[in-house]
Order: structure tokens, then C-alpha cells, then sequence
């Protein structure tokens, strides 16, 4: 799970052009014009009164401290988003003043907090400015004026007031955020909205109201106020950075604990990583939920843990296997899934685990399930294993091209492969490249029969014993 | 009579937990008995806090190091006891009925759980109404209704009292929190103290300021501020629980995967497991920190890894058994395997060093070798000489044998401190 799914407000743009990359001109023309609108809004003259400087100085002050505090966290988001603090204050700065001061607070705090390449920094300090100002506009036109709040009154139509500036600052900073991004970065909209604005609403509503409290106090405590109200968003945002820290180190201790395993005694190092892969490129294809993804994610790379649990001498086996070895075999899904009972968040993936050597027509293992009675996981992961397996080198064959092996999981369509996963993967192989086992591997053992080589596993399954391996591979 | 080694101290788990469960059931116990024989004072007040806690009591989440917070709840429990002026109007109830408010809030938040089957917990929310017992004699008094001197400083004095109060409150959880801890793990409490202080401090920081704040801004607000202020901390809460879960999981899946070796047949079933409880057992007794006896369990859960490397397993999985480079290699292996992992090098330092003896002839101990990895050292070799479910005596045997091995292999702390659990658990 990204941080940026957490629900914090989501307002700046980082990624690339750290570099002096290179910009195309209409990412160019499109920052010049929402500079040139921030401009425009922050010194035409409309407002009867004249700028609070107290108010715009202190405020400014507090966003540039704000998030000074939390720029560290700032480089480890992805998709060149990433998360900001200074919400209730921008919000609180159109309630105690007007639209200008708070496109004014928005412009300085945002340049002067945020570093990097100076067209970002300038998009990012216009882009806050013209949020700010629209937030502030929804106050002023609700009839929410800074004298009401600044005379310390209260009106309970404030809090919708409030709630709606909140969703326009979102709206407006998304839509400003998705156009930077299309425009110079070249990613889709639809994908930054995705899982980069959608997730975040809540917390623009949320702490929205945080600005409304700094306002209800402002006439009596100033700015300790506004510093003490932002308290429970400078946690939120410790908690969060930790959140990332932490599901960081997860996914590398379990991923070197795999390739441990791995090593041990089975056949391509980095094979489960790139089962994962193939799943989840299944899963996207297949609009899964994001919470999915993740848990097939680690289906993937735990698939075959069990099988550390079949005795080596079997696995490395070069003549036919008996019964009974072929037993050890097929239960390597079932000592995988108990392995990893202890783990809450897995429901879905042990299932996944469990049935992925099951067949569609009912001849496969651990329990012979036929059909849409494959849990979906199983059906995803039993395409993405058999097709890395095939596109890997073996001791017994080479690994042959991708189009062979498709063409193979095509041939098993209904009666191992659910067709449906088969032509998933073959439309995200069209649109994203594949990037298959290196050829040559660390030394494998002789002769070491691949239980997931599907050629092999039809067979197999038929007749209840592996064939010797030398009477049908190479081909 | 057969061994069960305790992870922690089971006897005299109750005993803090029970004292502080029955000062917390005599204070409301008095506070109730006060506030039914008066009369409820404001009482459409008292119900929309009411209201707030409960709900805060319901919505409370677990913590990492089995921690539960009732972050909204605790919030609103000390907005009520600083509560000055609701609106324009003073608040007159006296600080038993903030303690009877948090004792019924308590068991109304507690009402879905048991529903839900699960079992509440005693310690934590005895705690909370310590607490709210404490915030509410400190300002209760002070304020009198209005009547004191209180009533007529300017708002910032007032602000400045209600901080104080807050802060004096999240100390007071710390150290309360750190004492019910030290108790039940035998823990040393200052350690303890400083341990519930790291814990506490970024969510009790929100939490503190949250609760002064629902109390200033009623004075503007009324009724508006209590939502008004909850959402944001029910957001910063779902940050929280998002923490704690990943933690949880993390730690989940490496007692999973250590099992790894005991599936390749490396190990004996639940090895690992074991060596890690009782480590953890010796750490907590030696004063380790809380971050410390993470990185130990980690390490003593995944201290055998280096075994998957071996062509054939270790009869039985005795690591005790084999020569010492071969143990040292093993060590290293396992070590290499984490290390690979990026963000767990002190883990894997400790691995890498648990064949290591704490000092060699003619020279003194050896500063540089990790705590863990001598715990680890020990416990390992007394799990290697008594299998599982193996008579009391076979675990004195298994000391008697340590000690022989004190000069050089074995800790002598650590040594001694095993002995002590041993000889506890075998009464």
C-alpha cells in the first residue's frame, strides 16, 4: 500500500526533473499559465479591506515551520505526489482574513517550504495559492466573513462552509496536481486519481475542520492556537511516515527470506518474485482492488514456500518419480499454508497458496477442486507460475521464447489454465515488457524436475507418477 | 513434573493490574455513590460527552507492544474535566461526576466488544479513569464553578492552566503505564518508564492537545466543538491503526517464516519459537529496551537460517552438537541471508555473533559482542539440552552444564538470569 492511500491531504509535486530533466513545452506553457493566475489572484485589487500583516506573517510562519518538520518523509513517496500539512492552515487563512491573503499565505508558505527545481517550486506555490484562494472564496461567499470570526462568533453553518472549502480545495489542487503531471510528467490522469486524490477526500474533509478550530480560537490565543491545532496532523503524519518505514522493511525482509529459501534447493532464484509480478499484472488487468493486489502480491512471492518441506533428494530426482514421491510433492501447497497461518492479513492469499498446482478440469492438487470452485487467487497464480517456469531455463530444456510459452498456456485453456487469467496476461504482456529469468543461473542440479512446467504436470497428473525426464525433454 | 517455560511472570502478572483495577473500581465506586446522592449537574452536557467517550471507547485501537489507546475517548474525557464555560455559561459539577462520566463511558465503549466476543481488557481502561481522576481533581477544584480566581484571567492564563493539567496527565499515564508494564514483566522500571514515554508521547501529545482545545473552543462553539474536533483525531487514529497493523504483520510473517527451517527439517517443530520467548524472557529481566527486545526476538526467531545452507541437517537441529566453525559458519550464513533484507543489520549482527563466546583466554570480555547474541547463545544451548516437555530436573541439569561452560561460552548474567526463570517456572 502506497502512504499516499493514507488520509492525509495530498498537495505537492515531486518526482523527476530533480535532474534538470528535460520538460516538454506544453508542461511549460501549462505552469507559466497557472503562475500567471496565482499572480493574477494574489494582487488584484477587490477586497475593501487591506492586507492583515500580522495575520499573513504569522501563518506563513507557521507553514513554513510545519513542513520543514516533515520534509524527510516527502522523497519516499512514489508517482510524484506527496503529502503536505498546511491544509488547516490555508483554510484558516481564508476564515481570519480573505481570498487574497489566503492565495497571499498559500503562495509564500508554499515557496518557501518546499525546495527543489525551480519550476516545481513555482507550480507547487501557485498551485496552493489558487486552492487556497478558491477555499476561501466558498467561505466568503457562504457569508463566513474574518470580522464574524475575528469578534470571536460563531455561526454552526460555518461547519459546512468549512466541510465545502475543503472539497474545493481538493477538487481545485487535483485538477492542477493531474494537469502537471499529464502535462509534464506524461501520466494518466485517471491513475493519479486513482491512487493518488481519491484516497486522500477524507482527510481533506477531516482536517479541514482543523482550520475552522484555529479560526474559533484566533481571537483569543493567536497563533498558539493555530500551532496546538495542528498537533493531531503532525502526528498523523509521524505515525504515517513510520506507517512507510515500516511496510518498507516488511516487504524487503520477506523478500530476502524467500530468495533464502529459494537458494536452498529449488531451481531459478528470483522465481517467486517474478510470479508476483505476473500476478499482479494479472490482477490489474482483472481491476482488481488495490487491498488485493497487495495480498496476491504476497501470494505470490510466499506461493512455494512449502516446498522447502519436500525432501531435496526428491526435488533433485533425475528417473521417474514413485508414488509416494510424488505425494511428498503435491504437498508442498498444504505445508506452505501452514507455515504461514500465523500471518492475519493473508485470508485471501492463503487460499491462493493452497490451490495454485489446482487444474480447471479437476486433476490437479492438493485437492482436486474443478472450476470456478479454484479460489481466484489460485487461478491467477497457477497462470503466472506456469508461465514463468516455462520462460526460465531448465536442466532438462532451455527456456523457451514467450510466445512459446503462450502459446502453451493457450493449449491448457480450460482444462489446467482458467481462460480467462490466460487472456489477461496476454493483454498486459502486450502492453508492458516481461522481463524473464536471466539464462544462466547459478549451477542447478542435474536433472531437477520443474513441478510447475505445465508439459510436465499434465502428465504427471494423469498418470500419478512423473515420467523419466530424458523420454520426453528436451523438445 | 514436566517444565513450561514462562514467557513472562504469570504469578504476580495481576498483581499491578489488580491494585491499580481497585483503585480505579473504589474511586468510582465513591464518585457514583457522590454523584447519584447530589443530583447530576448540567446534565444534557454530561450526555454529549458521555456520548464521545463511549464512542471513543468503542473506536479504540491496539498499539504496538500490546498497547491499547482510546485516543478520542481519552480526549474527550479531559476536554470534560477542563471544561470551563460551555458556551457562555460556567460549568458547576464537581470532579466526581467527570470520574462516575468515565466509568460509565468505559463500560458502555466496552458493550459491542463483549458482544463481539472478545474479551476486555482490565488494565488499560482502569488506567484511563485514573487519569480522568487525576485531570479532574487537578482543574475541578481550581475552577470551582466560576467562582475562583480562575474565572476571571484572561483566556491564554486559562489556556496556560488547562496545558499544565494535560501534560501533568500524560506524564502520569506514562509512568502509571510503565508501572503495570514493569510489574508484569519483571522488568526494571526505569527502563519501563522511558519505554511507555517513546510509546506515548506523539499519539498522547495529540490526544493532550486535543482534549485542551474541545475545552477552549466550547467556550466559542458549544456542542459544535466536540465533532468538530473528534473527526480529525478519528483520522489521525486510522493513521495509527494503519501503523500498528504493519508492525503486527511484519512480526507475524518472521515467526512464520522462521519456521522455515523446522519445515526443511533443519530444526526441531517450534525450536525457534521457543528460543525466542525465553530470550525474551532474559532480555526483559536484563533491562533491555523495548526496540532492543524487538531486534532480539527477530533475531532469535531467524537464528538458525544459516542451517537452510547445509547440504544435510544437524541430527535433531542441535547446533550445540556441531563443531565451533562449523557453528560460527552457520551463524554467518544466517546473518548473510538478513543482511540481504537492508533494513535489519543489527539483526543480523546479532545472528552473526551468536557462536561467539563473551571472552577469550587471557583477555577480558568481549565489549564489542551484542547482548542478544549471548542471550541468544544461552537460550539456544538450553533448548538444544532440553527437549520439549522434558522433567523440571532435566532443566537444572541443563544450568549445572551452562555453568560449566561460564568461563568462556556462556554469559554468566545471562546464565544466572535463565536460572532464575528456570527455577521460577519449575515451583
Amino acid at each position: 500500500m502506497r502512504a499516499s492511500e493514507l488520509p492525509i491531504p495530498v498537495s505537492l509535486w515531486t518526482a523527476g526533473l530533480l535532474g534538470g530533466s528535460f520538460v516538454p513545452v506544453r508542461g511549460k506553457l501549462y505552469v507559466g499559465v497557472v503562475c500567471l493566475a496565482a499572480l493574477v489572484v494574489i494582487t488584484l485589487p477587490y477586497a475593501p479591506h487591506s492586507v492583515n500583516v500580522e495575520v499573513v506573517a504569522s501563518l506563513t510562519l507557521l507553514s513554513v515551520v510545519v513542513e520543514r518538520v516533515n520534509l524527510a518523509v516527502l522523497s519516499r513517496e512514489r508517482l510524484g505526489v506527496a503529502m503536505r500539512m498546511t491544509l488547516p492552515i490555508n483554510i484558516a487563512a481564508g476564515l481570519v482574513s480573505g481570498p487574497r491573503e489566503a492565495a497571499l499565505i498559500g503562495a509564500l508558505g508554499g515557496f518557501m517550504s518546499f525546495r527543489g527545481a525551480w519550476i516545481k517550486r513555482a507550480f507547487n506555490s501557485a498551485a496552493l495559492a489558487l486552492s487556497s484562494f478558491a477555499a476561501a472564496a466558498v467561505i466568503a461567499l457562504a457569508g463566513d466573513s474574518h470580522l464574524q470570526f475575528m469578534a470571536g462568533g460563531f455561526r454552526p453553518s460555518a461547519v459546512a462552509a468549512v466541510l465545502l472549502a475543503g472539497a474545493v480545495h481538493c477538487l481545485v489542487n487535483g485538477a492542477l496536481l493531474v494537469g502537471v503531471l499529464w502535462s509534464v510528467e506524461g501520466v494518466a490522469p485517471a491513475r493519479v486519481i486513482r491512487s493518488a486524490l481519491l484516497p486522500t477526500a477524507p482527510g481533506y474533509l477531516g482536517y479541514s475542520l482543523l482550520g475552522l478550530l484555529m479560526a474559533v480560537l484566533w481571537p483569543s490565543m493567536g497563533a498558539l492556537s493555530a500551532a496546538l491545532v495542528l498537533l493531531p496532523l503532525v502526528v498523523a503524519r509521524w505515525a504515517i511516515s513510520q506507517y512507510t518505514a515500516e511496510q518498507a522493511a516488511y516487504e524487503a525482509t520477506v523478500r530476502a527470506l524467500v530468495q533464502a529459501v529459494e537458494t536452498k534447493d529449488l531451481y531459478t532464484r528470483g522465481h517467486s518474485e517474478r510470479v508476483a509480478t505476473a500476478s499482479v499484472m494479472i490482477a490489474r488487468v482483472l481491476g482488481m482492488r488495490e487491498e488485493r493486489v497487495n495480498a496476491l502480491r504476497y501470494a505470490g512471492v510466499l506461493h512455494d514456500v512449502g516446498k522447502l518441506g519436500v525432501p531435496t533428494k526428491i526435488l533433485h530426482k533425475t528417473s521417474g518419480l514413485t508414488p509416494d514421491e510424488f505425494a511428498a510433492i503435491q504437498v508442498h501447497p498444504v505445508r506452505g499454508t501452514e507455515m504461514l497461518q500465523g500471518i492475519e492479513f493473508l485470508d485471501e492469499a492463503f487460499q491462493g497458496i493452497l490451490h495454485h498446482h489446482e487444474r480447471m478440469d479437476g486433476f490437479g492438487y492438493p485437492m482436486g477442486l474443478a472450476g470456478p470452485s479454484i479460489p481466484e487467487f489460485a487461478r491467477v497464480i497457477a497462470v503466472a507460475d506456469a508461465f514463468d517456469s516455462m520462460t526460465s531455463t531448465r536442466s532438462y530444456r532451455g527456456a523457451r521464447s514467450q510466445e512459446e510459452a503462450v502459446g502453451e498456456l493457450e493449449r491448457c485453456k480450460g482444462t489446467q489454465f482458467d481462460p480467462v487469467m490466460v487472456d489477461a496476461l496476454v493483454s498486459a504482456l502486450r502492453k508492458q515488457p516481461w522481463t524473464p529469468a536471466p539464462a544462466h543461473m547459478d549451477p542447478q542440479p542435474p536433472g531437477a524436475v520443474d513441478d510447475d512446467d505445465p508439459t510436465l504436470l499434465a502428465l504427471r497428473t494423469r498418470h500419478g507418477a512423473l515420467p523419466a525426464v530424458g523420454q520426453r525433454e528436451p523438445r | 513434573m514436566t517444565m513450561a517455560l514462562p514467557t513472562r511472570a504469570r504469578s504476580t502478572e495481576m498483581r499491578g493490574t489488580a491494585l491499580v483495577a481497585s483503585a480505579a473500581v473504589l474511586l468510582v465506586l465513591w464518585s457514583v455513590v457522590l454523584t447519584a446522592g447530589e443530583h447530576v449537574h448540567q446534565p444534557v452536557i454530561a450526555t454529549a460527552f458521555l456520548v464521545l467517550v463511549a464512542l471513543g471507547e468503542v473506536v479504540r485501537l491496539q498499539l504496538p507492544g500490546d498497547r491499547e489507546a482510546a485516543p478520542v475517548g481519552a480526549a474527550g474525557i479531559l476536554a470534560y474535566a477542563l471544561l470551563a464555560r460551555f458556551g457562555t455559561q460556567p460549568t458547576t459539577y464537581p470532579a466526581t461526576q467527570v470520574i462516575a462520566l468515565a466509568a460509565v463511558a468505559v463500560l458502555l465503549g466496552a458493550v459491542p466488544h463483549v458482544l463481539a466476543g472478545r474479551t476486555p481488557r482490565v488494565d488499560e481502561p482502569a488506567r484511563r479513569i485514573l487519569l480522568a481522576a487525576l485531570a479532574a481533581y487537578a482543574f475541578r477544584p481550581a475552577w470551582n464553578g466560576g467562582q475562583s480566581w480562575l474565572a476571571h484571567q484572561p483566556t491564554w492564563v486559562l489556556a496556560l492552566v488547562m496545558l499544565g493539567v494535560a501534560v501533568l496527565v500524560l506524564l502520569a499515564d506514562a509512568v502509571l503505564a510503565a508501572f503495570l508494564r514493569a510489574d508484569r514483566d519483571r522488568a526494571p522500571y526505569l527502563i519501563s518508564l522511558r519505554d511507555e514515554l517513546r510509546a506515548v508521547l506523539a499519539l498522547g501529545s495529540a490526544v493532550a492537545a486535543t482534549g485542551v482545545l474541545i475545552a477552549l473552543a466550547a467556550q466559542v462553539m458549544a456542542f459544535w466543538a466536540l465533532p468538530v474536533f473528534c473527526v480529525p483525531l478519528l483520522l489521525t487514529q486510522m493513521s495509527f491503526r494503519r501503523y500498528s497493523v504493519i508492525r503486527a504483520t511484519y512480526l507475524q510473517t518472521i515467526r512464520s517464516l522462521s519456521r522455515v527451517t523446522e519445515l526443511g527439517g533443519y530444526t526441531e517443530t517450534g525450536h525457534a519459537q521457543r528460543v525466542s520467548e525465553l530470550s525474551l524472557a532474559v532480555g526483559r529481566e536484563l533491562g533491555m529496551r523495548e526496540d532492543e527486545l524487538l531486534e532480539l526476538e527477530y533475531a532469535a526467531l531467524m537464528h538458525d537460517l544459516g542451517q537452510l545452507s547445509l547440504t544435510e541437517p544437524v541430527p535433531g537441529g542441535a547446533t550445540i552438537m556441531v563443531d565451533r566453525g562449523e557453528q560460527r559458519r552457520i551463524a554467518e550464513l544466517g546473518a548473510a541471508v538478513i543482511r540481504e533484507a537492508g533494513v535489519l543489520d543489527r539483526v543480523a549482527l546479532v545472528v552473526a555473533r551468536q557462536a561467539d563466546p563473551y571472552r577469550r583466554p587471557h583477555e577480558t570480555t568481549d565489549e564489542t559482542l551484542p547482548l542478544a547474541s549471548r542471550i541468544i547463545k544461552v537460550v539456544n544451548a538450553f533448548e538444544d539440552l532440553v527437549p520439549e516437555g522434558a522433567e523440571y530436573s532435566r532443566g537444572l541439569d541443563a544450568i549445572e552444564r551452562l555453568r560449566l561452560g561460564m568461563a568462556y561460552d556462556y554469559d554468566p548474567r545471562v546464565v544466572e538470569t535463565l536460572a532464575r526463570i528456570v527455577r521460577r517456572s519449575g515451583r
